[in-house]
């Protein structure tokens, strides 16, 4: 027997399975749960008005370490990174998610930008979050041909754009968004990066230090406009 | 690794000498376990939660075989490959082959409980590929030549100095005169000699907190970010998963991974959460070209027949090994193999079989902190009780003390023998005791008075007392 | 009181009937202060939790028989110690699970037991206690008792009524001690470092006294003190909530009468 036969087989018998009375039933409620997927106890946190969950999503990123800023739309952008990298003295050379194009980027701001997935040696990447949770402030980048992934880890400066009105309660509301996006058909993209705040470790002596494999600053902007 | 369970206390007495593990683990046992109070403080429905998970986790136990399929039917319609292995040498044949195939030089790793279990590193190396550890931490007793001290903070028994050292024998390319005294400069360092690493990786290896049956992915959290530089930088992934990672639904997933955090490192949520399914889509910038997963076995349907299935809810928090005195006492290589702590007093056994690791379950107080503070609510306690019931039929250190056990049941199970026994040993033992109130040493009781004193008993039984009393009262 | 007064079996424990028969007076007194009419049967011996625990079920079995039989008939059945009516309270009944003979009262049984000092804030509500100690003391939840039975605020409400007295706590209260059973000798250096943690947290409390709930505990504390020379005495709660201090502390010289 092949070993897949044989662990099938072993878990069978020890759970009485395949042939296990309700099993049918499990399968049918399975089906039935994909097809209208329902949440098991969201907690309060997760729930509340778009005004809360906006003052809980930015409390709770900042309680990760990440930072944030409030722009007034997509023109903003360039503006808001150029501060940004000002105030911290950073790299004026952007990598930024090709899904960004449409960002006017002016003459003479003195920033380097270009398009696609992260170098080894990129400094700063900008990327776009297609929601924010705000129960633990969490950000959801999906990968996709216009949203490289690498983009959120190689560089040691991550910026994300996000939209405040993208920002949603709960995890299971992500998920939603996903669903309601694929109108019924496979909405999992390659890869979901949930991101809460920068990088870290406090493997040396339990020392809390940033930026150990991924970007060591995370700057959030959040869109309170849908502007081009 | 190979396990030195068996010698369990000659590895306690090793560790309990070492002071600057006694350091370590004091800051440690105290820190973990404060930060998971405080963030559980602020989720009034955490017990509630756990007891979502405990249902969820009981649900897939009991139909295994069917998530099992859905979730391979689900991952091979994305482009996973799935590798079904009975056991760890299968699996690590399998990784092998994989990279072989790849004609893969350096493989680049996260932390993977179940690559420590299977002993991938030694394998791959001693057969010409080069395993990386690149979570901080396993890289330093990696490059130490050492095993992980605790699940999540492998290299929790080292100081700076300590690993500053290494780095210096290790990195011989480096300037020698370099600073290496703040934690800042050692993380420094070793970020950039591990860029360098991913880079160059023909082959990640990751394991998986979960598998979702729904969508065919796979879940892995770190907070340093390693794991998907692992996932998206070489050509192939491979991840290696034990059969009871798989959960339903995305909404399963996102109420285990509310617990997980919370209980391991006392964090809301780790700063990366990733559900990776699949390979490199057409149009993808980066990722994959080829995506395995390594479905292994090693025990675990043993585990779901029997007494300890309930062992098959543990989604490896650690949270059990930070509130435990024992493990507050000797650390985690005392154990002798991957998993320490409570649930390794269960899983090692299980695992590697009960004459492995005799001591294990038998070296608790039944203090009862590692069920009380267990996301899965795992009666720790009960199952390491049912290993030494086992013992006590087929021989063990629960077996040892049987003669004195029996001989102590045989009076306590007749009571008027009983009184008269305890009544003249207790009147001889304070007779002893002369009124000085404790014994410093006495025949036969070196285990009780090698660290302690034993109180004098006060020289008469309370029964001889009360039926006095009654005689006089009646 | 009259014929109303609750008939509580009054079940020792080994350790208090061997080494510390003040304890069991002690208690017996806050029980009759309190209005029960306690009785002691003499068909008792040892809950068989150092059976159980070691693996030994068939002894463990007989044991709980045993006192299943001799316990049946009484209102209530009150321990001094949290360890051993967490045996009979959530242990006995998962003894017998499937035994149609014994699992019925086993359940009844457990139901009717209560550590003492639980017994006697929850059940009979009694606030507070005559006793006077001027000390500083400090208090340890013995793990069973904690976990098992839910002795937490009770004896601390009891010990706030006793005149005098102030309690300290110590920043690792509910951490064990390193007791455990036949685990302190099993496994003597790791219990050695337990039981010194321990220790240095209570004295770091700077507290007089140190009192708790079990005896297993108070012997291996009230030892490990000693060895390190300490002055802090060990006492059990009942005593100091009885009043009964004639005794010497734990360890400590000097005869009882």
């Amino acid at each position: 027997m092949s070993a897949r036969d044989d662990i099938l087989s072993a878990v069978r018998l020890a759970t009485g399975g395949g042939a296990a009375l309700g099993r049918s039933a499990v399968a049918r409620a399975f089906d039935e749960r994909l097809a209208k997927p329902t949440a098991n106890l969201i907690p309060e946190r997760g729930k509340g008005t778009p005004a809360e969950l906006l003052v809980r999503f930015i409390a709770e990123s900042e309680a990760a370490a990440a930072t944030v800023a409030r722009v007034a739309g997509r023109s903003g952008i360039p503006a808001a990174v150029a501060d940004y990298l000002a105030a911290h003295g950073l790299p004026r050379r952007v990598r930024a998610a090709p899904a960004l194009k449409d960002v006017p980027w002016p003459e003479g701001i003195g920033i380097a930008v270009d398009y696609g997935k992260a170098d080894a040696d990129t400094p700063v990447g900008l990327s776009c979050a297609v929601s924010g949770i705000a129960e633990t402030g969490t950000l959801v980048l999906p990968s996709g041909p216009a949203t490289p992934t690498t983009l959120n880890y190689l560089p040691d400066v991550h910026i994300v754009v996000l939209e405040t009105a993208s920002i949603v309660g709960s995890y299971e509301d992500a998920w939603s968004r996903f669903r309601e996006e694929a109108a019924g058909g496979d909405f999992m993209p390659r890869t979901v990066n949930w991101i809460t705040g920068p990088s870290r470790s406090a493997d040396i002596e339990l020392i809390l230090l940033l930026g150990v494999h991924g970007p060591r600053r995370l700057h959030i902007l959040l869109l309170d406009g849908q502007d081009a | 690794m190979d396990a030195t369970s068996h010698r369990f206390r000659d590895n306690a007495r090793h560790a309990l000498a070492n002071g600057r593990l006694k350091e370590s683990l004091a800051s440690f046992t105290k820190t973990f376990p404060e930060k998971r109070q405080k963030v559980i403080d602020r989720l009034p429905e955490f017990d509630a939660l756990r007891d979502e998970g405990v249902r969820i986790k009981n649900h897939v136990l009991a139909n295994l075989d069917f998530y099992l399929e859905r979730f391979e039917a689900k991952a091979t319609a994305a482009g996973a490959q799935i590798h079904w292995c009975r056991d760890a040498a299968e699996a690590r044949e399998t990784v092998l082959s994989i990279c072989r195939a790849a004609g893969a030089r350096t493989v680049t790793k996260s932390k993977s409980m179940i690559g420590e279990e299977i002993a991938i590193n030694e394998f791959l190396e001693s057969n010409g590929v080069r395993p990386v550890e690149t979570d901080l931490g396993e890289y330093i007793i990696q490059v130490r030549g050492e095993s992980p001290s605790h699940i999540l903070v492998p290299a929790i028994h080292l100081k700076g100095p300590d690993i500053a050292q290494t780095f210096r024998e290790k990195h011989t390319a480096l300037p020698p005169g370099r600073a290496l005294d703040e934690p800042e400069a050692i993380l420094r360092e070793a970020r950039t000699v591990l860029r360098g690493e991913f880079l160059a990786a023909d082959v990640g290896l990751t394991g998986a907190n979960m598998l979702v049956a729904e969508t065919g992915s796979i879940v892995v959290v770190t907070n340093e970010g390693n794991a998907d530089l692992v996932m998206s930088l070489p050509k192939v992934h491979v991840a290696v998963a034990s059969l009871e990672k798989v959960v339903p639904t995305l909404e399963d997933a996102a109420t285990i991974l509310r617990l997980l955090a919370r209980s391991a490192t006392g964090q809301d949520i780790t700063a990366y959460t990733t559900f990776a399914t699949g390979p490199k889509r057409p149009g993808d910038p980066d990722g994959p070209d080829e995506f395995h997963i390594v479905l292994l076995d090693n025990g675990r349907t043993a585990m779901l027949g029997g007494e300890f299935r309930d062992m098959l809810r543990c989604i490896r928090c650690g949270a059990c090994l930070n509130h435990c005195p024992v493990y507050a006492g000797i650390g985690g290589h005392a154990y002798g193999w991957v998993y320490s702590g409570p649930m390794g007093s269960v899983l090692t056994p299980s695992l590697l079989g009960a004459h492995q690791a005799d001591d294990l379950p038998n070296a608790s107080t039944f203090c009862g902190k590692c069920e009380q503070v267990c996301p899965m609510r795992i009666p720790l306690p009960t199952m390491m009780r049912h290993l030494r019931e086992r013992q006590f039929t087929t021989g063990g250190p629960a077996a040892k003390g049987r003669g004195a056990l029996k001989v102590w049941a045989f009076f306590a199970r007749r009571p008027a023998l009983y009184r008269r026994a305890t009544a003249l040993a207790i009147g001889a033992l304070a007779f002893l005791g002369g009124g000085r109130g404790r014994f410093r040493r006495l025949p036969l009781t070196s285990a009780w008075t090698g660290p302690r004193d034993l109180p004098a008993p006060q020289g008469r039984t309370f029964q001889a007392l009360w039926a006095e009393r009654r005689r006089r009262k009646p | 009181m009259s014929s109303a007064a609750p008939r509580v079996g009054f079940f020792v424990t080994c350790l208090v009937d061997l080494m510390r028969p003040s304890v069991g007076f002690a208690a017996v007194k806050l029980l009759e202060e309190a209005g029960c009419q306690v009785e002691v049967p003499a068909e008792q011996t040892c809950c068989g939790q150092p059976a159980y625990n070691s693996g030994d079920r068939a002894d463990a079995i007989a044991l709980a028989k045993q006192v299943i039989a001799a316990f049946e008939g009484f209102d209530y059945v009150v321990l001094p110690s949290g360890s051993c009516a967490g045996m009979i309270r959530e242990h006995y009944p998962r003894l017998f699970a499937g035994d149609a003979a014994w699992e019925g009262r086993a359940r009844k049984l457990a139901e009717r037991t209560h550590e003492l000092t639980a017994f006697l804030v929850d059940v009979l509500g009694v606030t507070g206690v005559t006793a006077k100690l001027a000390a500083t003391v400090t208090y340890h939840d013995a793990c069973s008792g904690l976990r098992e039975m839910g002795v937490k605020t009770q004896p601390r409400r009891l010990l706030a009524s006793v005149d005098g007295l102030t309690l300290k706590e110590s920043a690792m209260a509910e951490t064990c001690c390193g007791f455990g059973g036949t685990f302190c000798i099993k496994y003597p250096e790791i219990s050695e470092r337990m039981v010194d943690t321990k220790a240095d947290d209570l004295i770091a409390t700077g507290a007089d006294m140190v009192l708790a709930g079990d005896m297993g505990c108070l012997l291996n504390i009230a030892g490990r003190l000693k060895r390190k020379g300490s002055a802090m005495q060990a006492r059990h709660v009942a005593e100091v909530l009885a009043g009964s201090l004639d005794a010497p502390a734990i360890g400590e010289p000097g005869r009882t009468s």
